[in-house]
């Protein structure tokens, strides 16, 4: 019998450092000042484990799925062989406009680099796959290859954005990617990791994403097993051995799949508790008793705060009694979402407003207008 | 023909203590202890006693112990004294030999080898004194997905959710027949459970009409193949329908009131003659295959108006949980399975101790079927047979079970001591029993809050461990074997409830 049945695929533990910013104006701008907010909280992390999402990164190739591709392995040779077996399977599925390898610095500065690649491609649906939509289409390749394919994994799969992660402190892997001189985005969010549980490896790092939904998460979700067969069930495998992996599918399933607003996946991932819920008026005591009882294995318990990250939309959200809070600040066009408030304020000193909103309470920052962002 | 069998318990009365209060006559229904008037004294006949312990418990002077005979036949591994006993009764009496309560042969208690979680500095453990708990659950389908439509924050629900059961607590009150047990019995677990949030089971034998209005609203009524008390009330008073289909105890095998325990009442609830054998057969005889379960089920749903969960009761049997797969997709709302250790008013004994499977693999797998074809989400798990403390009912809900359903556990609640005597109708603890003269022994209201306090006691515990595990909500702890690890279990026991050996 095989050992898969006894779910041996293990969580991972982390307490973390998070941060985001966003230019609501859709201004671009560089990755050194996340860089040095995520720094400033060096001692949330312990080097083994950093990265970056970017939104607006490619708009030369804005149209096109950006894949950013992990080559694991001991050696060059394993990691060319993996590449191999991934050419094949993506040339067989997309189109791919262009690809390279992702610039970097010295490999000597970061321990065990894999090869990351990305790819520009957009599907090539045959046969029975021509029913399903472009989005499940790759969903399901990802899927294919995260399981199926040794040693390679897709991290990053959205438009016009990109994930950057790895082994190191975040600051590292952001000076590794040279993510302050080679990308502008308006969208940055951070992730500096404290792991607990499982050895360091590169996929491990957060961010984790599907499509363009990424997430970086600060906690340990405890219902993990639970939202794991709840999300097994609707086919996404997880396989990157870490609970924020949960956090990106419950979002990829609601939000893009099921098309429901934040507000609502917020009260699904953290929902009030029921004492709460009982003292309702009738309308808002009848949607979130049908949304406990018909999503309670998606309910995130256990301490974490999130930053969930779209195209055109940065969410901060905390468990449902705050056992792990995050701190919001506005100034002017720009929008920070933090661990803690001494990051943001390094960056910006002079804040028009920072607060530390509630338990399962979502704070959202949307771009004004998409229009600068796809121009 | 003189019995060949010797005593199964002796009883021990200390003269000096005794005061001759003849209390010890009174209690036994079994006749155990007699006065003799001319020695002024009692005397003990250890025959028929059934080790209820009733005298020990009421002597007024403690003067009473009644334990396990010291008398044996040379010990012998394969021919053990209950296998001789066995033979003999059958070779003196050519019947078959009854009992009642669980399987208590010693087949492995999984709950025993099972591990809990608990969170230690990177997820803080939870205070229930200090945080909420949740326990509170849905039994009934959910469905896939919901349409919700979002207009300038006004949010509407568009999804017709099927009806669901709630509990406060996971645990409800197993099937027990008014018939089985006596009215007293049956009424002190309706208040119970109305009580505490929860819901009893009628079990076959119907619901008494002058309950129906004060206790329908926590109550489960039975649909089983005797089809006793059944009228279109009885299934609309109640919250939910269940259909038995089969009991742990006596997976493949119906059931048999005999007579004298039809007393007046029991005959107007079941609706059958007083004093007639009240007989269910073994297979339902409108159910021969998958397609007339689900045309059953929807003509149960038909005669309540889809305003009703519909519930499917099976033993946990080799192959159940391809069958229970078809049960949900036959259309059932709630899967109820009984394990191996299930009790009962009265079973062959052949079959109660040799036929299904423990509850505890049995309800992994069934989890684990369900979840692998999609459709876990359109059916709840209510797991019973053998559940014997609120850790139980934990990692019953780890392993993928929704609720449980607690029958022997009750029982004793109200003063049941397991003497497996049930189906001589002789109960001395008034619950198993149509003699008014026992079962008025039985006082509803203190029944009543010895359940409730059970209930509240292990809900308390199960917010306890919870907390421990650094989780403020029952739902998030379904399936959710990572909390769980094994001790001394085999490699393909670990493989069949999907958790790990503890250290992995």
């Amino acid at each position: 019998m095989p050992r898969i049945r006894r779910e041996l695929n293990n969580k991972e533990i982390c307490a973390c450092s998070i941060f985001g910013a966003m230019n609501q104006d859709g201004e671009r701008f560089t990755g050194a000042g996340v860089m040095l907010a995520v720094a400033n909280m060096h001692v949330r992390g312990n080097g083994l484990g950093g990265g970056f999402a970017a939104y607006g990164i490619y708009p030369q190739y804005k149209d096109y799925y950006a894949f950013h591709l992990m080559f694991t392995g001991i050696g060059p040779q394993a990691k060319r062989s993996a590449k191999k077996e991934l050419d094949a399977f993506l040339g067989l599925n997309f189109d791919i406009v262009y690809d390279e390898e992702i610039p970097h610095g010295d490999e000597a500065t970061v321990s065990d680099p894999p090869l990351v690649w990305r790819y520009f491609v957009l599907p090539k649906k045959q046969g029975e796959d021509s029913l399903l939509s472009d989005e499940d289409f790759i969903v399901g390749k990802i899927m294919w290859v995260n399981t199926r394919i040794e040693n390679a994994y897709v991290f990053s799969s959205g438009k016009n954005m990109g994930c950057f992660k790895g082994v190191g402190y975040p600051e590292e892997i952001g000076e590794y990617f040279m993510l302050d001189r080679l990308y502008r985005a308006y969208t940055w969010t951070v992730h500096g990791r404290f792991p607990t549980n499982t050895q360091a490896w590169w996929g491990g790092a957060h961010p984790f994403s599907l499509l363009d939904t990424t997430i970086v998460h600060n906690g340990e979700i405890s219902s993990y097993g639970t939202n794991r067969w709840y999300l097994e069930m609707y086919g996404y495998a997880c396989t990157l051995q870490t609970d924020t992996e949960v956090i990106a599918y419950a979002a990829d399933l609601l939000m893009r799949r099921q098309k429901l607003p934040i507000e609502i996946v917020a009260k699904i991932l953290a929902p009030p508790i029921w004492n709460a819920i009982d003292r309702m008026n009738a309308k808002e005591k009848k949607l979130l008793t049908t949304l406990r009882m018909v999503y309670a294995p998606l309910l995130m318990n256990g301490p974490f705060a999130v930053i969930i990250g779209q195209t055109g939309k940065m969410i901060g959200l905390t468990d449902r009694i705050r056992l792990r809070p995050i701190t919001a600040a506005t100034r002017g066009e720009m929008f920070y979402l933090s661990s803690e408030e001494a990051s943001i304020r390094l960056i910006s000193p002079q804040l028009d407003r920072v607060w530390t909103p509630n338990g399962g309470e979502p704070v959202v920052g949307e771009l004004n207008s998409m229009r600068k962002v796809l121009q | 023909m003189k019995s060949f069998v010797f005593p199964e318990f002796q009883i021990i009365r200390d003269e000096e203590k005794c005061g001759q209060c003849r209390g010890c006559e009174r209690q036994c229904a079994f006749g155990t202890h007699t006065y003799d008037p001319v020695a002024d004294r009692l005397i003990s006949e250890d025959y028929k006693c059934a080790g209820c312990q009733r005298c020990v418990v009421f002597c007024p002077k403690n003067a009473i112990v009644v334990r396990p005979t010291p008398s044996f036949y040379r010990p012998n591994a394969s021919w053990s004294r209950e296998k001789l006993e066995d033979l003999k009764k059958q070779a003196e009496t050519g019947g078959v030999i009854l009992t009642g309560c669980g399987n208590d042969k010693p087949f492995r208690i999984y709950w025993d080898h099972i591990v809990l979680n608990a969170a230690q500095v990177t997820n803080p453990s939870i205070d229930p004194l200090r945080e909420p708990m949740e326990l509170r659950t849905f039994l009934g389908a959910k469905p896939d997905l919901m349409d919700i439509s979002a207009k300038e924050g006004d949010i509407e629900i568009k999804t017709t959710l099927s009806p669901n059961l709630m509990v406060e607590t996971p645990i409800l009150f197993s099937a027990m027949s008014y018939g089985a047990i006596s009215y007293n019995a049956f009424r002190s677990l309706a208040t119970a459970a109305c009580k505490s949030g929860t819901y009893f089971n009628t079990g076959e034998g119907g619901l008494p009409r002058e309950m129906r209005a004060e206790f329908g609203r926590c109550a489960i009524v039975q649909v089983a193949s005797g089809r006793f008390g059944i009228d279109a009330e009885y299934l609309n008073c109640a919250q939910a329908v269940e259909i038995k289909v089969g009991q742990g105890a006596k997976p493949g095998i119906g059931g048999h009131l005999p007579g004298e325990k039809v007393s007046a009442a029991v005959a107007q609830t079941r609706m059958i003659p007083a004093g007639t054998d009240a007989i269910s057969p073994a297979p339902h005889h409108d159910i021969y295959s998958i397609e007339d379960l689900s045309m059953l089920i929807y003509a149960l749903k038909e005669a309540t108006n889809y305003e009703k969960p519909i519930s499917v009761k099976i033993a946990a049997v080799h192959n159940f949980a391809a069958i229970a797969s078809g049960i949900v997709r036959a259309g059932a709302d709630i899967i109820a399975i009984d394990g191996l250790r299930g009790g009962t008013g009265a079973a062959p004994k052949a079959i109660r101790d040799n036929v299904g499977i423990p509850i505890e693999l049995a309800i992994s797998s069934l989890d684990r079927r369900l979840r692998g074809e999609g459709i876990r989400n359109r059916c709840s798990i209510i797991a019973a047979g053998g559940i014997r403390c609120s850790s139980d009912v934990i990692k019953a809900i780890a392993l993928g079970a929704d609720a449980v359903y607690i029958g022997s556990a009750a029982l004793i609640a109200m003063g049941c001591t397991l003497c497996q005597k049930c189906y001589t109708g002789k109960c001395n603890w008034g619950i198993c029993t149509q003699d008014p003269r026992l079962s008025g022994r039985l006082n509803v209201e203190i029944a009543s809050e010895r359940l409730s306090n059970l209930i509240s006691a292990w809900s308390h515990e199960i917010s306890e461990m919870l907390g421990g595990m650094g989780i403020n909500a029952l739902e998030s702890l379904r399936g959710n074997r990572d909390h769980l690890r094994g001790v001394g279990l085999h490699e393909w026991e670990l493989d069949v409830l999907g958790i790990k050996g503890a250290g992995e």
